[in-house]
């Protein structure tokens, strides 16, 4: 077996390992002190009642993806702006720091009923939280990047006589870069539980809200086949990106490969 | 003797009664005083000095970086007002941007520095050749696609004296290049760097802490005193070049060498 190969399997096999026992000693737990249905079922339980009940999750499943990914592509677009407006400027940093603070502080599961009262029940709440809950981060990320170039780099640019512009676009940005897909694979995370919690509260379709309605059923089963969905999106998005980052600035992982 | 000796070249970069102070954590730094020197076109001048003696200060006066308290750093006879752009500039590090090539970053001044700015979309092709045959004099042919991480620190080190040449500026700035090199690799550079200068005809100022260096690069040697730095050593090297490292073990080059040790010895007591 190559090195290569062998290291591979590491990567591999201890989360395997840690998930196939997980839910091992779930399914034995409740078999063992005989758990009801209605309150733990098995997860053997949870995977059956997801094949017999899949053609109604997946639309629901798709929607709360198509809001996640609706709310973090705005989340995108607006943190990198914001992120590089506070990055290049100290004054425009102190300015807008303790707003952007407050409002990341309000829990935003507290905004899902003032959306409805603006746009109702529906897409768009929920496209919403997805976007206030993955702004911030971004935002923060690539603002640090830019804010932290060493200054021994500033004065590469500055002997050349090199603008402010020219030490944004040739040094912070592409130093950034690194921050910036750090913070979209949490990012994603939380745009996703940010569109369910709205969907929670407040929808009429996505897997948040049929959650609810199983729940309301008693239908239990249901509910954790939902989580069930729900955990592995969340857990391929965060995949998703990860590889992107990967990708995208290999010269921030060298030598951990 | 080449034409980069001619006492003959006019001054290119002087000095006149600079001091300067500035606050650092509270406190106020007096790291120059009353430094006053001339330094002649195509010159290659070493400044030597114990650490913390305000070497690094005068070439950052020199490239505009810093405001003199006190005199007049001039070039080409006129005032320094901020950076320059002909000059080029070294670090003890290389300071290699990571997410550029060898090659692209090289080009990098290219990109900042006028008249090359404005003409380095459509000139890319030329310049990317001129690089490239900068890359191949230092010794990095094959090297112009890899990664800085990809590199040793010596070839880092290779890479960042052609960024500081790529756009042949008049004044090369170096601050103690070759300062965190094993010493072969240190030695070898010494040779690169005699070539390029010789080739090229720039000034050269170079700070560095290591006197055997200085004495092999240099055509003058200042040493500077501690804190408060000023001139307290001025020694003219007339070794015929290109000197080469078995230079190193005659008794002219040692004896050189003997004779700035008990300079420095003296100002370091």
């Amino acid at each position: 077996m190559s090195d290569k190969m062998r290291k591979r399997l590491l990567d591999v096999i201890p989360p395997t390992v840690t998930i196939i026992l997980f839910f091992l000693i779930w399914e034995v737990g409740c078999l063992v002190f005989g758990v009801d249905e209605f309150v733990l079922p098995r997860p053997s339980v949870a995977v059956e009642t997801y094949f017999r009940w899949q053609s109604a999750i997946w639309p629901n499943a798709l929607q709360t993806l198509y809001t996640t990914l609706v709310g973090f592509g705005l989340a995108i677009v607006m943190g990198v702006a914001l992120g590089a407006l506070i990055g290049y400027s100290e004054l425009l940093y102190k300015a807008l720091y303790p707003l952007l603070i407050g409002f990341n502080s309000i829990p935003k599961a507290a905004l899902v009923p003032v959306f409805v009262i603006w746009f109702g029940v529906g897409t768009m709440p929920a496209i919403l939280i997805a976007f206030l809950i993955a702004f911030f981060p971004i935002a923060v990320n690539v603002g640090t990047g830019i804010a932290t170039v060493e200054p021994e780099m500033q004065d590469v640019l500055r002997s050349l006589g090199g603008s402010r512009f020219d030490m944004f676009r040739k040094i912070g940005f592409p130093r950034a870069m690194p921050y910036f897909f750090a913070s979209l694979k949490v990012a994603v995370t939380l745009s996703f539980v940010g569109s369910v919690i709205a969907e929670l509260g407040a929808s009429n379709r996505g897997i948040g809200n049929m959650m609810v309605i199983a729940s309301s059923r008693f239908e239990v089963p249901l509910v954790f086949a939902g989580l069930l969905v729900v955990a592995a999106m969340g857990v391929a998005l965060y995949a998703a990106f990860a590889l992107l980052e990967r990708r995208m600035v290999r010269w921030a992982y060298r030598g951990q490969n | 003797m080449t034409m980069h000796m001619n006492t003959e070249s006019p001054i290119c970069v002087e000095l006149r009664g600079v001091s300067l102070n500035y606050v650092s954590n509270g406190r106020n730094v007096h790291a120059l005083q009353d430094v006053t020197l001339a330094i002649r076109q195509g010159e290659f001048v070493a400044i030597v000095g114990p650490s913390g003696c305000g070497k690094t200060t005068i070439l950052k006066l020199v490239a505009g970086l810093l405001p003199p308290t006190q005199g007049q750093v001039l070039i080409d006879g006129a005032p320094v007002k901020g950076p320059q752009k002909n000059v080029g500039m070294a670090f003890q590090n290389p300071i290699l941007l990571p997410w550029r090539t060898a090659l692209e970053n090289v080009l990098l001044p290219l990109e900042i520095v006028q008249p090359h700015r404005q003409e380095f979309a459509r000139n890319r092709r030329k310049y990317e050749e001129q690089a490239l045959h900068l890359l191949h004099t230092v010794g990095l042919e094959g090297f112009a696609d890899k990664a800085p991480y990809e590199l040793s620190g010596g070839m880092q080190q290779r890479v960042s004296l052609c960024r500081a040449l790529i756009h042949q500026p008049e004044i090369l700035l170096l601050d103690e290049p070759f300062a965190a090199l094993d010493a072969f690799t240190r030695e070898e550079l010494w040779g690169v760097l005699q070539t390029l200068w010789q080739d090229r005809g720039c000034t050269v100022i170079l700070v560095t802490h290591d006197l055997r260096e200085a004495v092999f690069l240099a055509s003058k040697v200042y040493v500077m005193s501690k804190r408060p730095g000023r001139l307290v050593q001025e020694a003219s090297v007339d070794l015929p070049r290109p000197r080469t490292l078995e230079n190193t073990f005659e008794p002219a080059f040692v004896n050189l060498v003997h004779h700035l040790y008990t300079c420095i010895g003296e100002v370091r007591a």
